[in-house]
């Protein structure tokens, strides 16, 4: 009974993110538009990101699931969460039989579908562009988890601390600097790369290109994930506010 | 004799040094309404959250049927349904979308139709949430805390923004609750609803219960506010007012007489007869009674805070 009301739960917040025309805008039209631009343009090869005859897929596809997996696991539902906070839905559902912990569970529930989704919407249209690996399943599925749990522990930490306008504005704001700033999407040379491959959109990044384009498994980055899913449970566990 | 839905006792909460629930005693039993009156801050709210087991007590219990609803809290949300003040649903969904959802979470709820028609969601239920007005999401708010037909209800301002037909639709179902045998806890700052429809008042401030009771013992309790205004057809004589003033406390100002307190029917008929020995007539005739409002006031003063 506790794992249908779990997965009911998960099931409603699925549909109010499908339903949701700036969270799919956020979750899928944008990495679609990026994996597509990005395989599409020499923009790659133009900035040295790839040679001029590699081909821009091994960047774009990883890419475009790293922006997916944080659009839903950080923007998304710290957006989300921040507003039902602001609602008092969350503390409606604690009365309920779902509990804090089934809710919690639920969302996480809720973005483990979205990012299959998004990862199923991704790889098709990769396949479209002629994108043929290699993947390394083990290291994709590693990033996946480590990143959506560091992901979503900090989106919910900054839902449950800060008031719902400004995690409005700070979630996207955020969005904006992982994806152009942050290692999220492309590798930044010298010292600046090697301090986003600390901070969880780095090191996201790292980890999924290894894995999808390279083929192989990125131990470092997976540890920093890794590190930051137990800090970012840890402050939400503290420090998340229901009310 | 009605069984205890809810016990509280040597209940304490604080926000840092601040006490909020300073030692309250609290019971709301099956069939009856019991109503929690208070100024704004008075710690009505906080209680209901630590009765729910959203917040853990300082110190004190609170049990729903027995059962700790902190550590056990699956069993009793079973049994306790909550509609709290600023709502609690999610904007975006529809209503029914909303009610069918929360059903699922319940192991023995009622039909989403079974609230839907008798609260008139229906007219409404094809827009979001967001998009509704206050008093119909207080309808759909009053729907997704009895979905799970609960045996214990807390109602936080059910009837706030709704219009006189909404409210007395939502006070007849709140009565029906109880004569179903659902303990229901109202809290709401409307003093004649509390009136109308409890059983049995609390009033809190300042985080302890000071006066608890039947809305009529309350109103008994203090005879200050009771008074007779008679209205005499010419202006009233001292050697009257001496004469009323053996019967009960009275003065006049020019034709109108006042009498204070509690008056019973023979010392009602003894006011009558001397004003008519003095040879005047009624020409009007008021019986103030203290409502449950003078009461609240006289408890909680009236200043701001």
């Amino acid at each position: 009974m506790r794992m249908q009301r779990i997965a009911s739960q998960a099931k409603f917040e699925t549909v109010a993110v499908l339903r949701n025309g700036e969270q799919l805008l956020i979750s899928l039209v944008f990495p679609l538009g990026l994996l597509i631009f990005l395989a599409k343009t020499p923009l790659l090869a133009g900035l040295g990101v790839i040679a001029p005859d590699a081909d821009p897929l091994t960047i774009a596809v990883p890419a475009a699931l790293s922006l997916s997996l944080a659009s839903s696991a950080f923007t998304g539902q710290a957006i989300a969460t921040a507003f039902d906070r602001r609602y008092g839905v969350l503390r409606q559902l604690a009365t309920t039989p779902l509990g804090t912990n089934g809710l919690i569970l639920g969302k996480l529930g809720a973005v483990i579908i979205v990012v299959l989704i998004q990862f199923a919407l991704v790889l098709a249209v990769s396949l479209v562009l002629g994108f043929r690996g290699p993947i390394d399943v083990l290291g994709a599925v590693l990033a996946t988890v480590f990143g959506t749990a560091a992901l979503l522990s900090l989106g919910l930490l900054m839902a449950g601390t800060v008031r719902a306008e400004a995690t409005l504005a700070g979630s996207n704001l955020i969005w904006v600097l992982m994806a152009g700033v942050g290692g999220l999407v492309i590798a930044h040379p010298g010292e600046w790369g090697t301090v986003v491959g600390y901070l969880p959109s780095g090191a996201l990044g790292d980890a999924m290109r290894a894995a999808v384009g390279s083929g192989n498994i990125d131990i470092k980055a997976i540890i920093v994930l890794l590190v930051w899913g137990l800090v970012g449970t840890l402050a939400a566990r503290r420090w998340f506010r229901f009310e | 004799m009605s069984s205890s839905a809810l016990t509280i006792r040597g209940l304490h909460y604080s926000y840092g040094a601040h006490h909020v629930v300073d030692g309250i005693d609290l019971d709301a039993h099956a069939g009856s309404i019991l109503g929690v009156l208070g100024p704004n801050g008075a710690g009505k709210s906080t209680t209901i959250s630590l009765a729910v087991g959203t917040r853990r007590p300082d110190a004190g219990t609170v049990r729903i049927f027995g059962r700790d609803p902190v550590t056990d809290h699956e069993a009793t949300s079973q049994q306790a349904g909550v509609m709290l003040q600023d709502g609690g649903l999610p904007m975006s969904a529809k209503p029914l979308q909303v009610l069918g959802h929360l059903s699922s979470l319940y192991s023995d709820p009622l039909s989403v139709e079974e609230l839907a028609g008798p609260l008139g969601l229906h007219e409404f239920s094809g827009r979001a949430m967001r998009r509704l007005s206050g008093g119909q999401k207080q309808r759909v708010a009053l729907a997704a805390a009895l979905i799970g037909r609960p045996s214990l209800v807390f109602l936080d301002e059910p009837c706030a923004g709704l219009d006189p037909q909404a409210r007395e639709v939502v006070h007849s179902f709140i009565r029906d609750l109880a004569d179903r045998g659902v303990a229901v806890v109202l809290t709401t700052h409307d003093l004649a609803e509390a009136e109308e429809l409890s059983d049995e008042v609390v009033v809190i401030d300042r985080g302890r219960i000071i006066a608890q009771g039947a809305p009529e013992d309350l109103r008994n309790a203090s005879d200050d506010s009771r008074r007779l205004d008679i209205r005499l057809d010419r202006p009233a004589v001292p050697d009257l007012i001496r004469r009323l003033c053996d019967i009960a406390p009275a003065s006049a100002q020019g034709a109108t007489i006042t009498v204070e307190g509690a008056l019973s029917a023979a010392q009602i008929a003894a006011v009558c007869t001397a004003i008519a020995e003095a040879g005047a007539q009624i020409a009007d005739l008021d019986m103030h009674a203290q409502s449950l409002a003078d009461v609240f006031f006289e408890l909680t003063g009236r200043p701001l805070r």
